[in-house]
C-alpha cells in the first residue's frame, strides 16, 4: 500500500470507515458496561494478518482521534518489529503522533505486556488477543463455554489449577493467567506474564482487549477488581529474578534474557525498553543508589 | 413414612416424533426411599429417567422437588442457571458409561474435588483431603489419587464416578444401570457399596436397570414399564415374588434361577 | 556495554525493499501482465476470486502477482482490499438454471435433458508433461459448436425433485443474506452461513474434510447429481429504478451433490442434497464443499454426528484460510516474555526435583 494511497483519500482516516468504527464502539460501550463480558463484534478483514494484532487495531482505529498519542508495544519494547511496523501503520492512516513514552501517551497498543510505569486516569490500553476465551483449552465448544459463563459455571476453570498444582506442586501457568473480573466474568488477560496481573487490578486506566480472528471485544473499565484465580492454600504469586537489569540495575520489573555468547552467558534486561530508559536516564542525572522511583 | 415427599411426578409424557417414549407416568418418592424403573430396552425408563433429571424436557408433567434450599421446586419451570445448580449440589446422576460422567483428562482427585470448587471450595489441602477420603469411602488406593481415570479399569472409574457424584452429599442420586457393562464379579463389588452408600448417607435415589436382580438388591419398590408405561408398581419383593400383570411374569420368567 | 537488538524500523525498510526485488527477480526476464496472469493463469483467478469473495479477475490478477503466486497471500490481499468497499446491496439470487454452460455433467444419469456436455477438462488428459508448451507457438484455436444461450438448461436435480425422490431445494427467504464479513460467526449456524462460510474456506481444507467422509468418517453415500460451469447473469435492483437490471456476467462453477437418506419418522426414504457453489471454473472446490455440506446436516437429518466433518463448530471455525494463516504464523512473533515466564518457572520446578533427590540421597547415605 503506497502512502499516495492514504492522501489522495482512498482510505477513510484510520483505515476503516466510519459505519465500522461506529459498529467497533458499540461493542466497546458495551464491553465497558459488563466488565470482562466477551462481546461478539462483526470484525473486519485487517491488512495484517490474523494473530498479529488485527483485533488491537480495530480497536485503536475506532478510538482514536488526531489529538491522540499513540505508543505501540510488543513484549514490551517499542522496537520490535510488529510494534513498529503496527505504529506506522497508524502514523500513515490515522495521522497521529507516536510516542514511546508510557507517560505521553493517551492510548496504548501493546502485546504480551503491560508498561511497568503505572497508568493514569484518562489512558487507554489496548490488548491484543489471540484468543480471547479463557476456557477454551478446557472446552473447545463456543455454545457450552457461553453457557458457562452466563451461568458463572467456572468450577472447570478452578479443576484446571488443581490439576497444576496435583502435578507440580504450585500453579505452574505463567502467563495468559486467567482473573476474575469484577466478581463475575473469568477473563483471559491475553498472554501477558502472571507478573503483570497485579497491575490490571483497579487500575485507573481503560482497558480494552480486541480478539479479531475470532471477532471478540472486552473491557476492563477504571478501577475495577481483578483477581488472579488461585487457593486460599497457594496464593498467586507472581515471578521474581535474582538478577537485576544490566542496564539500570532495576530488580522489580520484568526481566527478558539473553544469551551473549556461545558459552550460554547470560544477561537480564528490562522487558519495558521505555522505562528501562527513563531509570537510565534517572541514575545519570541523579545519585547512582537512588532508586528511580 | 412421614413428611412430604421429595420427588412429585405426575403425568409425565415425553414424545419423538409420532412414538412416544413415555407416557402419563406418576409416582411419589419419599426420602431415603430407593425406587427401580425396569423393563426391556425401549421401555422409555431412560426417557423417563433423563426428563426426571432435568437432562431432558417432557412435553406435559411435571417433576415437583422438594429442595433443601429453595422448597418445592419445579424441576422443568426452573431457570437453566437454578436447575444447573441443583443437578450439581443437591443431585448426583451416574451414568451407564463413567466416560461420560468423569472428566478423563484430570486426576481422580480433581474429578472428585470439582463439584466442591464449582460452589466456591478454595483451599486446595481441604479439597484434597476430601478428594482422599471419598477414594477410601469407594474402595480406591488412595495413592491413585493423582492419577487419570484413563489408566483405572472400569469398576474402579463406575467407583470414581459415585464418589464425583456423593462428595456433594446430595439428597437424590439418579442412576442409569450404574452396574451395566461389567463383569460379574465387578458388578457385584459395585452393588455392595451402593447399597452401603445409600444406607449411610440416606440418599434417596431413581436406578434405572433391566436387572431384576440390581433391582431386587438396590431399590425398596419397583415400577415396571412396557411401552412407555408403567404397568405395574409396588414394593420390590412384592412385584418380583407375585407379579400380578403379564409383562411382568414374563420378565420374571425370564431370570434364570440362581 | 550490551545493547538491545534495536532498529525494527530500518529492518523492515529494508526487508519491504528485498521483498520487491525477489518480486520482479532476473531483470532480464520480461516482467509477467495482469492479463497474462488472467488469461493464462485463469484457474489460480478463479480460486483467488472465490475464497477471496470477490469477482473481479484484474484485482485478484493483481493479488497473485504481488503474491508471487501465493494463492493463500493472494487471497488474504484481495480480502483486505475488499473490506474497504462500500457496500451498494445485494443482488437478486442467481439463477443457475439460466447459466449458458461450457460444461455439464451429471454421474447418476446416462443422458440428461440438455446433454452431457463434457467441456474444457483435465479429466481426460493423460498427466504427461506436455515439453511442447515449453516454448512459445502458436496454438490452434479449439472448434466449439456455438453456445445455445436462448434455452434454459434444466437442473438435474430438478427433475428427480418433481418425481419426490429428492428433498426440496430450501425455499428462498425474504430475510437479508448474513454478511460473514460484517457480521461475527455464532453457533449454531444457519445453513445459509454455513454455505457462505465453505465457499469462503480453503480449496485443500474442504477437500480433505470431504474425503474423509468418503473413507468412512461420515459417510453418507455421495452421487453428483450434476457439475455445471458457464456463465450466469447477475441482477440488482438500484433502488433509484425500483426493479432489476442485469449489471454483470460471472462464470461458476455449481455441483449438486446426490446423497442417500434412510428417511426418518416423518418423511419416508429419499435423496438428500449437499451443495456447492464457486467463482469461476472450479470443480474440486464445488464438488468438497458440496460433500462438507451435507455432512454438516447430519443433526437436521437426525444423523449421527461423530465425524470431523460433520462437527459445525470444527468445520467452520478452522476453514478460512486467512484466519488460519495468519494465527499459524504469527508463532514467527516475538514470544520471549512468555518464554521467559516459563524458563521462570520451568527452572524453579527442576530445582524442587534437584534439591528432593538430593536429600533423598543423603538420607539414603545416612541409613
Amino acid at each position: 500500500m503506497p502512502d499516495t494511497a492514504i492522501q489522495d483519500g482512498a482510505y477513510n482516516y484510520a483505515y476503516l470507515d466510519e459505519q465500522t468504527k461506529r459498529m467497533i464502539r458499540r461493542a466497546i460501550l458495551k464491553a465497558v458496561a459488563v466488565p470482562g463480558y466477551q462481546v461478539p463484534f462483526g470484525g473486519r478483514e485487517m491488512p495484517l494478518p490474523y494473530g498479529w494484532g488485527t483485533g488491537g487495531i480495530q480497536v485503536t482505529a475506532a478510538i482514536i482521534g488526531r489529538d491522540d498519542t499513540l505508543k505501540v508495544i510488543d513484549q514490551g519494547a517499542d522496537d520490535t518489529t510488529n510494534a513498529v511496523s503496527i505504529r506506522r501503520f497508524f502514523a500513515r492512516v490515522a495521522d497521529v503522533a507516536t510516542t514511546t513514552r508510557t507517560g505521553d501517551a493517551t492510548v496504548i497498543q501493546t502485546r504480551h505486556r503491560v508498561p511497568e510505569t503505572p497508568l493514569k486516569e484518562g489512558q487507554i490500553l489496548v490488548f491484543q488477543v489471540p484468543i480471547p476465551e479463557p476456557l477454551r483449552m478446557l472446552e473447545p465448544r463456543e455454545t457450552e463455554t457461553r453457557t458457562l459463563h452466563a451461568l458463572s459455571e467456572y468450577g472447570v476453570m478452578q479443576v484446571s489449577l488443581y490439576e497444576s498444582i496435583a502435578r507440580h506442586g504450585r500453579i505452574a501457568k505463567t502467563y495468559n493467567y486467567p482473573v476474575l473480573v469484577n466478581g463475575r466474568y473469568i477473563m483471559s488477560p491475553s498472554p501477558i506474564p502472571k507478573f503483570d496481573n497485579p497491575k490490571l487490578d483497579r487500575s485507573p486506566a481503560l482497558q480494552l482487549y480486541g480478539a479479531g480472528r475470532e471477532k471478540r471485544i472486552y473491557a476492563v473499565p477504571p478501577y475495577t477488581p481483578v483477581k488472579s484465580l488461585d487457593f486460599d492454600d497457594h496464593p498467586f504469586e507472581i515471578e521474581t529474578w535474582s538478577e537485576s537489569c544490566a542496564l539500570c540495575g532495576s530488580k522489580e520489573s520484568f526481566l527478558d534474557e539473553m544469551i551473549v555468547d556461545d558459552t550460554g552467558k547470560r544477561l537480564f534486561l528490562c522487558s519495558d525498553t521505555d522505562w528501562c530508559q527513563e531509570r537510565q536516564g534517572e541514575r545519570e542525572g541523579a545519585p547512582p543508589e537512588v532508586p528511580a522511583k | 413414612m412421614t413428611g412430604r415427599p421429595l420427588l412429585s411426578v405426575r403425568e409425565l409424557t415425553k414424545r419423538f416424533g409420532n412414538r412416544v417414549a413415555c407416557c402419563d407416568v406418576g409416582f411419589d418418592l419419599w426420602p431415603g426411599e430407593v425406587l427401580g424403573i425396569v423393563g426391556e430396552s425401549g421401555s422409555g425408563k431412560t426417557t423417563l429417567l433423563n426428563c426426571l433429571a432435568g437432562r431432558m424436557t417432557p412435553d406435559a408433567g411435571s417433576v415437583i422437588y422438594d429442595s433443601n434450599a429453595s422448597g418445592l421446586v419445579d424441576v422443568h419451570r426452573l431457570s437453566e442457571a437454578r436447575r444447573r445448580l441443583l443437578t450439581r449440589t443437591e443431585w448426583g446422576f451416574v451414568n451407564q458409561d463413567a466416560r461420560e460422567g468423569l472428566r478423563m483428562g484430570v486426576s481422580a482427585g480433581a474429578n472428585i474435588g470439582e463439584r466442591l470448587m464449582a460452589i466456591g471450595e478454595r483451599h486446595y489441602g481441604e479439597i484434597r483431603q476430601t478428594a482422599t477420603d471419598w477414594l477410601g469411602r469407594v474402595e480406591i488406593e488412595l495413592d491413585r489419587l493423582d492419577d487419570r481415570p484413563t489408566d483405572f479399569s472400569g469398576g474402579m472409574r463406575q467407583r470414581l464416578q459415585i464418589a464425583r457424584n456423593l462428595v456433594s452429599n446430595p439428597w437424590l442420586v439418579f442412576m442409569d444401570e450404574p452396574t451395566g457393562g461389567l463383569d460379574v464379579s465387578v458388578q457385584a463389588r459395585i452393588l455392595d457399596l451402593l447399597r452401603g452408600l445409600v444406607e449411610n448417607l440416606h440418599l434417596s435415589a431413581v436406578l434405572v436397570t433391566h436387572d431384576l436382580g440390581v433391582a431386587r438388591l438396590l431399590t425398596h419398590r419397583l415400577m415396571v414399564m412396557q411401552g412407555g408405561r408403567v404397568v405395574e408398581d409396588g414394593l420390590t419383593d412384592q412385584v418380583l415374588d407375585d407379579p400380578q400383570h403379564a409383562y411382568t411374569q414374563m420378565l420374571v420368567a425370564s431370570i434364570l434361577p440362581a | 556495554m550490551y545493547v538491545a537488538v534495536k532498529g525494527g524500523e530500518t529492518a523492515i525498510a529494508h526487508s519491504l525493499d528485498l521483498l520487491a526485488d525477489k518480486r520482479r527477480g532476473d531483470r532480464g526476464v520480461a516482467e509477467v501482465s495482469l492479463d497474462q496472469i488472467d488469461q493464462q493463469l485463469g484457474l489460480a483467478v478463479d480460486r483467488v476470486m472465490t475464497e477471496g469473495s470477490c469477482y473481479d479477475r484484474a484485482l485478484a490478477a493483481l493479488a497473485i502477482k504481488q503474491a508471487r503466486g501465493d494463492l493463500v497471500e493472494a487471497i488474504f490481499l484481495l480480502r483486505a482490499y475488499r473490506t474497504t468497499l462500500p457496500r451498494f446491496g445485494d443482488t437478486e439470487p442467481l439463477d443457475t438454471s439460466r447459466m449458458v454452460a461450457e460444461r455439464r455433467i451429471s454421474s447418476t444419469f446416462k443422458d440428461v435433458p440438455g446433454g452431457q456436455v463434457l467441456g474444457p477438462t483435465y479429466d481426460y488428459t493423460h498427466r504427461l508433461l506436455d515439453f511442447s508448451l515449453a516454448a512459445a507457438a502458436e496454438r490452434p484455436e479449439a472448434q466449439t459448436a456455438p453456445a445455445d444461450t436462448a434455452t434454459s438448461l434444466p437442473r438435474v436435480g430438478d427433475i428427480l425433485e418433481r418425481e419426490g425422490m429428492l428433498e426440496s431445494a430450501p425455499a428462498a427467504t425474504a430475510d437479508e443474506a448474513q454478511d460473514l464479513t460484517r457480521q461475527p460467526l455464532v453457533f449454531p449456524a444457519a445453513r445459509p452461513v454455513r454455505l457462505q462460510n465453505l465457499a469462503r474456506g480453503d480449496e485443500g481444507f474442504l477437500l480433505a474434510l470431504g474425503y474423509s467422509t468418503q473413507r468412512g468418517y461420515g459417510n453418507n453415500h455421495p452421487f453428483v447429481g450434476e457439475i455445471r460451469f458457464g456463465s450466469v447473469p447477475v441482477s440488482f435492483v438500484p433502488e433509484e429504478l425500483g426493479f432489476a437490471i442485469e449489471i454483470a456476467e460471472i462464470d461458476l462453477t455449481e455441483c449438486d451433490m446426490v446423497n442417500q437418506f434412510a428417511g426418518s419418522h416423518d418423511v419416508p426414504p429419499q435423496f438428500t442434497r449437499g451443495y456447492g457453489l464457486a467463482f469461476g471454473h472450479a470443480e474440486r472446490k464445488a464438488m468438497a464443499m458440496a460433500l462438507v455440506d451435507r455432512a454438516l446436516r447430519a443433526e437436521e437429518l437426525s444423523e449421527a454426528a461423530t465425524s470431523p466433518a460433520q462437527d459445525e463448530e470444527f468445520v467452520l471455525a478452522h476453514s478460512d484460510n486467512v484466519e488460519a494463516s495468519g494465527f499459524v504464523q504469527h508463532l514467527k512473533l516475538p514470544h520471549y516474555v512468555d518464554f521467559q515466564s516459563e524458563l521462570v518457572v520451568v527452572r524453579a520446578l527442576r530445582a524442587e526435583v534437584e534439591a528432593r533427590n538430593q536429600e533423598a540421597a543423603l538420607s539414603r547415605a545416612a541409613e
